[in-house]
Order: C-alpha cells, then structure tokens, then sequence
C-alpha cells in the first residue's frame, strides 16, 4: 500500500508510463437493448491522478462508471481496477474503492457519525480501531463539530462531505465521485473539492470523477477525457486540449474547456441529452442539494 | 459560468499525510473472509435499525396502535361472542399470537418499498459497491426487519398482557417466540423485496403490497382455526407461512397443541427460499 502511495506521488506527466493504472478499460461496450451506451471504449486512468471523465447527458459516463463501480457486468471487453478484473474479481475490485453516487446517498435519519461507523463496519473495520477511525474521517472533511447532529439537518455541501468521509474510511485507492458538486452554491463547491484535494495529498489516491463543471474540471483535474456517444473523443491535460483547439481554430480567440466540450459534443444536445430518469434524478438531487 | 470563483492555483502536494491526521485513513482495513462475512453484514444492517428506532421512536408507537385496536375491539368482542372454537381458550388469547405475527408481517412488507427507496436515493448502489455479497445485504435486511419486529413483537405482547391474556413467561419458550418473529419477519421482508426486484417501482409495489398483505392475514390461522375454513382457503393456509408462524407463537405463548418442529422447518426454508430468491432479483434494482 505505501509503496503505491509512494510511486503516484507526481501525478500526471508520465502517466501512461507509471507502474500500474488506476482503471483500465479496454474495447468496453454496453448497450441497454438498442442503445449503444458504451461503444467500444479505452481508457486508462493513471494512479494517483485526478481523471475527470466529461461529456453530456446520456454520453455513456455513468455506465463506465457503473461497470468499474461492478455494478453491471462487463458484456464485452475488459474493465480492470488495479489489475483486478471488475467483472470477476468484484470483491476484490470494491475493496479498493470508495464511490460517492450522484444522488444524496447518506441516511437523513441516522447522525452523521453513525452514517460512517456504518461504512466502517461493512469494510470490516475492527472494533478495536473503528471509533477512532471513524472520528479522523470526519475530522478530514470537516464534520467533526457536526458529527453528533442528524445527517437530515446538514446542508447539501455537508451532506456531499459527509459522503466522502464514509467513502473514505476504508483507506481506498480509487475515490469515485459521480457529479460530486451537482446542485451545490460556489461556496460549497469550492469547500467541497478542497476537502478532495487535501485529502488526495495526504493519501495519494486515484481520483475518477464526472463532472459538468468544466470550470471545475480545468481547475482540479490532471487529466479529463470528453465522452461523447459512447466514445472517447478527446483526451488530455485541460491545458493541452485547450492549447489544440486554439491551434485548430487559429483564430487568435482563447477558447476554454467549455468551447472544447463544445466542439467535441456539437450543438445537437439538447435533441438526445440523457433519459427521462436521468434528468428527474439529477433533478431531484439538485432540489434536495438546494 | 462561475467567473466570480477565485481561479486558484493547482493545489501542491506538499502537506505529509500528518498534515490532515489520517494516519489510520492510510491503512486499509484487514477483511474478513469465508463465513465471518455474513454476520458481520447483519450485525451491521441490525445496529443501523436500532440506532434508527433509537433516534425515533415514532414508528414504534404509531405501528402499535392498529394491533392495540384489533386486540381492543376485534378481540374483545369476539370473545363474548364465542363465535369461533378456540379449543377452550378464551378468544382474546387465541388471537394475540395472531396480532403478533400480523403486526411483524406488516412491518416486514414495508422492506420491498424501503429498498426502492434506498435505491432511488442512491443508498443501494452505494451498499453494492462495499465488499457485501449480495446474499449477505439481504440477509441483513431480512434480519433487520426481524429485530424491528421483535421491538414490535414485545409492545403487542405488553399490550395483550395488559388486557388479561394469559401468557408464558418461561425465557426459553419466549427466546423461541424471538426466534420465530425474527424468522417469520425473514421470510416476508425477503418476499417483499423479491417483488419489489420484479416492479421495480414504489407505486407497483404499493399496489401489490396492499394486495397480497390481506390475503396473507385472512388465509391464515391468525383469526381462527384452519378447521372452520372452506377447503380452498385449506389449502391456501397450508402452504402461507404465516400460518406456521401463529401456529408456533401460540404453542410457545400459550401453551395450544401445536407442531413446533414442522413450524420451525418451514419458517428456516422459506427464509432461505426468500433470501435466494431476494438475492437473486436484487442486481435489477441496481440498474
């Protein structure tokens, strides 16, 4: 464990060189009867850097997410996590996650520090060490003060903390965070992802989010891939993909993040973004954030 | 979008994990493996209810009133009518054990709803991702639903006892009642979940929930004996658990005639058929 914390310890530049990725999908494909969600997709996420994985609504993002979270099989290709098959090693796989769903996942009914000793015990935290534990997983993202209060009295940047600390509590290697900042004000956006980025330099773990902020994709992530229809269309540090579009366009304009998602995804969205459920969850959740 | 936000620069790794206290964050726990996965999980899912009942007793209280109602007003006068043989026992004594199981009955049903709630909120996707088979997170549940009908169990019998029925304080004989309202609970909860894994939506499940709860009650030999009923409903009763779950809390509470050991055997089998099959059907709710 400390020797992979060890080697991520300069994320990004050499990544496709490091070691062992983080997650790699090779030629993954799923489809939902007709629908093609994922088509034939490759990505690799190196260890120790932040990837975030763009696109619109209905780009086939929460299904790789769903299929390295081994929640749905892997149909066709090859989904590994640290080297561990996410279709038949699913044991294994979970253990080095830690995964923060979209929808406001933590119990309202139970206080904040009941909500992680949960996590901890279902990690197999031993008795011995789960309060304490428990207790610096709250102190990391801030709850300490709050710990005792009622999960249902938080407010939407709490609650999105108090989910990290029960993804936290298991030491993961892999933090998954699917819309980590969806329906927060700025300020809680902001505490939110600088609880992330102390917590990944103090741990030196793997970060795979989705996000539609590109603002918060420019300024958090080593590296973003922009998903479209299923595919990976481009791929890169921020920088780099807004240094290839000013070339391409050679306009003398500074185009941002945003122009590049743009220009991968085309104006069309509004004609195929996302499904029914996907916009009242997203929705819902917003509404509950706010 | 969000020009007002202060353009930080790239946060550096400079602090030492230290920096943060998460010396015990960066060691991940050692797992358990084999056959000590499974208690772990339920003793998980069962203190997460108890803290729940802890925090709010609201449900304990107002779940108490219909049993308290059918046991008042049902119950009384049908003891004076002495419509139904009871096999010499008064009519209020031969219907407690009935409530008993009724009351666990209904809190169980509400698991199916509760685990597509958990699913919409995003709790169940989050439980799949933690190393729980799924075997053992609806074992868990299954056992959760038992110990809140347990809790439940203790009210309706206080109340009974409280209008004069006649029951047996021997510890072994209520360590039994225990065991079968937890197992009869199983069984209903892992019902419920397996049709809430075929719905897939809390309006179906309502629907579906409210008709076959009834059936279940009145097609049992909660209100009177299985001897009255036309042969259809015979039949129906011998096959509904629930029957056997009256059948064993009244042999243990009062002391009736009873099959204590094919009760058993089919309380243990439909909980394990209804874990199975609970199991089975719970990766379509995860899609």
């Amino acid at each position: 464990m400390s020797d992979d914390a060890q080697t991520v310890a300069d994320p990004g530049t050499t990544a496709g060189e490091a070691a062992r990725d983080a997650v790699t999908c090779s030629d993954l494909s799923y489809s939902f009867g007709q629908v093609k969600a994922v088509d034939g997709l490759d990505l690799s996420v190196a260890s120790g850097e932040i990837f975030g994985l763009l696109g619109p609504n209905g780009a086939g993002k929460s299904t790789v997410i769903r299929c390295v979270t081994t929640l749905l099989p892997v149909p066709s290709g090859m989904v590994r996590v640290f080297g561990h098959d996410a279709a038949r090693e699913r044991m294994a796989v979970r253990r080095l996650l830690g995964y923060v769903p979209q929808q406001l996942s933590a119990d309202a009914s139970l206080t904040g520090r009941e909500n992680v000793a949960l996590f901890a015990r279902l990690f197999d935290v031993s008795r011995r060490e789960r309060a304490a534990r428990v207790t610096e997983a709250l102190e990391a993202v801030g709850l300490a003060d709050a710990a005792d209060r009622m999960a249902g009295t938080y407010s939407g940047g709490m609650v999105r903390r108090l989910e990290l600390a029960q993804a936290l509590i298991s030491a993961p290697r892999l933090l998954m965070l699917d819309e980590p900042t969806i329906g927060l004000d700025p300020i809680a956006r902001t505490s939110v992802w600088e609880h992330i980025m102390a917590v990944r330099a103090a741990t030196g773990m793997t970060v795979l989010v989705t996000t539609h902020y590109m603002d918060e994709a420019e300024q958090y992530c080593d590296r973003v891939a922009l998903m479209h229809q299923g595919r990976i269309r481009a791929l890169g540090t921020p920088d780099q993909l807004v240094a290839d579009l000013r070339a391409r366009r050679d306009d003398g304009s500074t185009p941002t993040l945003e122009d590049v998602f743009r220009d991968v995804a085309g104006s069309g969205l509004d004609e195929e973004g996302g499904e029914f459920r996907d916009v009242r969850r997203t929705r819902r959740t917003a509404s509950r954030v706010g | 979008m969000m020009s007002a936000e202060p353009a930080e620069p790239r946060p550096v790794s400079v602090d030492g994990p230290g920096a943060l206290g998460l010396d015990l964050l960066l060691v991940p726990p050692r797992a358990r493996s084999g056959w000590r996965v499974l208690p772990a999980r339920v003793a998980a899912m069962c203190v997460v209810e108890l803290q729940k009942l802890r925090h709010d007793r609201t449900e304990l209280y107002t779940r108490a009133v219909q049993p308290a109602l059918w046991l008042l007003i049902f119950g009384e006068t049908f003891t004076r009518i002495r419509a139904i043989p009871t096999g010499g026992i008064p009519y209020l004594d031969y219907l407690a054990p009935g409530i008993i199981a009724q009351s666990a009955m209904f809190i169980a049903i509400f698991y199916g709803i509760m685990i597509i709630w958990e699913r919409d909120a995003g709790v169940l996707t989050k439980l799949l991702v933690t190393p729980t088979p799924r075997a053992a997170l609806v074992t868990g549940k299954a056992f959760a639903a038992g110990v809140k009908a347990l809790i439940q169990a203790v009210v309706v019998v206080v109340i009974a006892a409280a209008l004069g029925v006649s029951l047996t304080w021997n510890p072994l004989r209520l360590i039994g009642v225990a065991a079968v309202v937890i197992l009869g609970s199983a069984f209903f909860s892992c019902l419920s979940m397996t049709i809430a894994g075929i719905v897939l939506t809390r309006d179906r499940l309502m629907g579906v929930g409210q008709a076959i709860t009834m059936p279940l009650f009145f097609a049992s030999n909660a209100l009177y004996p299985v001897a009255i009923m036309p042969d259809w409903l015979r039949a129906v009763s011998t096959i509904n658990p629930l029957s056997y779950q009256v059948d064993a809390l009244r042999g243990l509470l009062l002391g009736t005639p009873s099959h204590l050991p094919l009760d058993f055997v089919v309380l243990i089998a439909a909980a394990a058929i209804g874990i199975t099959a609970a199991s089975c059907l719970l990766g379509r709710l995860a899609r």
